[in-house]
């Protein structure tokens, strides 16, 4: 049995590394366009700074839109898109175009949530003082959304991990796909049970570090 | 400095309207503490919220130091709100920024320097007595700190206004005291003017110059607070002012009385002892004083005596207007069986 994991420990170790790779860009993807979308679909809302029914509603529409589409389905549906960004449609570069797609509205709905949290008075008592609605943004609901901003970042993560398992269909490599691979397909319990704790460890870890961030942040 | 008029706010909820604030029309001056009192629902909020404009009025205008705030476009709006400050019953702070940077927030929003940030954030913080928590988070204050630090930000950017929502409604009796004490000194040191919704009547008394009292959306009687309290005309002005000054006999205490039981009012200068003791000079009634009370007003002294006059109903009916030739309140709480 110890021989069998030894086997596979270059291959794992290589899947480990795609894995990284595939959740660190689309996760930073997810975080560059879902923040600001996240505060888009916030501020919009009725009463708040930057009041929009118009935007308020397309940009919910198209949340929900992305979010319907299973991912497998997604997965597949934006090779196109995947070819005219990465130049290929195989591959972790490739598989991060789609695991990023699917990020951006999940991350920005936890944003939206988090932001929702915030008391509605400390932002009118921030207007009240005569701040500008950039600034409101930048030095109110930032700081006061950060712990639960945190969370969703952690919570991104670990769901990202979990799509980047399908991420086999289009050769993207990775954790879950070695272990659907090579011990699902292969009926190999040995190497499926090794990834699977492998892939437990990880998940614990992300939700431990993105805890403790968010225990460190929170001042309230 | 402050002009409102035939301020209207209605709200739609549920595609019904509700009337938040009704026709009101108030002068309030250059200096003084204004309060505005009312039951929760009365529109003192929606009111004191339509001064900064957090609410538009439906219809009106409202000038401040004459400008018409309800004309401004969203720039100059936010440029006259540097100059009214504004404090909450839940304060409001930001929780993820330490006491320091709550205060600098303002001012930053005011576009001042570094430096100038700095210098005028510890003299406010000098000022309302938090030197030492400056790097404290909210959540580490008190109730009363909170609220210190709600001052000093409203304070930062030196309004010529400050609004006060309700500000002492979540602190304990003596951390309003405190509370209220730093006011009235902020507006005499500064002459700032204060405008405060409240529904206890203790922080009128205790700071306000002048008063009105909010019914439905209306302002149903106003005018100095000394003069409400001595002669209050509306009954829900009677209710509020009887939560400060309770000065009713229990029921049995009256009925066994066998005189004739007065109630008189003495306003500021009148020497209550004089008026008494020449009473009981120039009659041959017995007094008995049952229940007695002076309260300051402004440092003015509003005083309440509950007596029971004992002699010939023909003298006591002498002595009666004897006393109502001096003294313009008097009230005849039970007359002799």
């Amino acid at each position: 049995m110890l021989d069998s994991i030894l086997n596979i420990l270059p291959d794992l170790n290589k899947a480990f590394f795609e894995t990284l790779y595939m959740v660190a860009i689309s996760l930073g993807v997810s975080l560059i366009v879902g923040l600001p979308l996240g505060i888009i679909l916030f501020v919009t809302d009725k009463g708040l700074l930057f009041e929009n029914v118009w935007i308020k509603q397309i940009a919910g529409i198209l949340v929900n839109l992305i979010r319907s589409v299973p991912f497998i389905i997604l997965l597949v549906a934006l090779l196109p898109l995947t070819q005219l960004i990465t130049g290929t449609t195989i591959g972790p570069t490739a598989a991060s175009v789609s695991l990023s797609v699917a990020a951006i509205p999940f991350f920005a709905r936890l944003v939206e949530t988090s932001l929702r949290e915030i008391d509605k008075g400390v932002i009118e008592a921030a207007v009240a003082v005569g701040a500008t609605p950039w600034m409101i943004i930048r030095e109110v609901l930032l700081p006061e959304a950060k712990p639960g901003i945190v969370q969703a970042i952690t919570v991104t993560a670990i769901s990202l991990l979990g799509y980047s398992a399908m991420a086999g269909i289009v050769g993207g490599g990775g954790i879950g796909d070695f272990a659907i691979r090579f011990g699902y397909y292969r009926y190999d319990n040995t190497i499926m049970l090794t990834t699977v704790i492998l892939l437990i460890v990880i998940v614990q870890l992300m939700q431990v570090i993105g805890d403790g961030a968010a225990k460190a942040v929170n001042k309230r | 400095m402050i002009e409102i008029k035939d301020v209207t706010k209605l709200y739609k909820v549920k595609g019904k309207e509700i009337v938040g604030v009704k026709n009101v029309s108030l002068t309030i001056d250059k200096g003084e503490i204004f309060g505005i009192v009312g039951f929760s629902g009365a529109g003192k909020s929606s009111l004191l919220r339509c001064l900064n404009l957090l609410e538009k009025p439906t219809s009106g205008e409202i000038k401040i130091d004459g400008i018409s705030i309800t004309k401004l476009g969203k720039k100059e709006l936010r440029e006259e709100r540097l100059k009214i400050g504004m404090i909450f019953q839940h304060f409001y702070l930001i929780s993820a920024k330490t006491v320091f940077e709550n205060i600098a927030f303002a001012l930053k929003a005011a576009g001042k320097t570094k430096e100038e940030i700095t210098s005028k954030t510890n003299e406010l913080l000098k000022m309302v007595g938090l030197e030492k928590q400056k790097d404290q988070y909210p959540s580490q204050l008190s109730g009363g700190q909170k609220q210190r630090v709600g001052i000093a930000r409203a304070l930062a950017n030196d309004p010529k206004v400050l609004l006060c929502d309700e500000a002492t409604s979540a602190l304990d009796p003596n951390t309003t005291k405190s509370i209220l004490s730093l006011l009235k000194s902020i507006n005499k040191k500064l002459g700032i003017t204060i405008v405060l919704i409240t529904h206890e009547m203790e922080v009128v008394k205790e700071i306000c110059h002048r008063m009105a009292i909010m019914q439905d959306g209306e302002i149903i009687e106003s005018g100095d607070v000394y003069n409400i309290f001595a002669n209050p005309e509306k009954e829900l002005t009677k209710t509020f002012i009887s939560s400060v000054i309770q000065m009713d006999l229990p029921e049995p205490l009256l009925k066994n009385r066998k005189g004739t039981v007065i109630k008189i009012q003495f306003k500021g200068a009148i020497a209550e002892e004089a008026v008494v003791s020449e009473l009981f000079q120039n009659f041959s009634v017995k007094g008995n004083i049952l229940h007695g009370k002076i309260e300051y007003i402004q440092e003015t002294p509003l005083g309440i005596f509950i007596m029971e006059l004992v002699g010939e109903e023909a003298e006591v009916k002498r002595a009666i207007s004897y006393i109502e030739g001096r003294i313009e309140n008097l009230e005849v709480v039970k007359k002799v069986a």
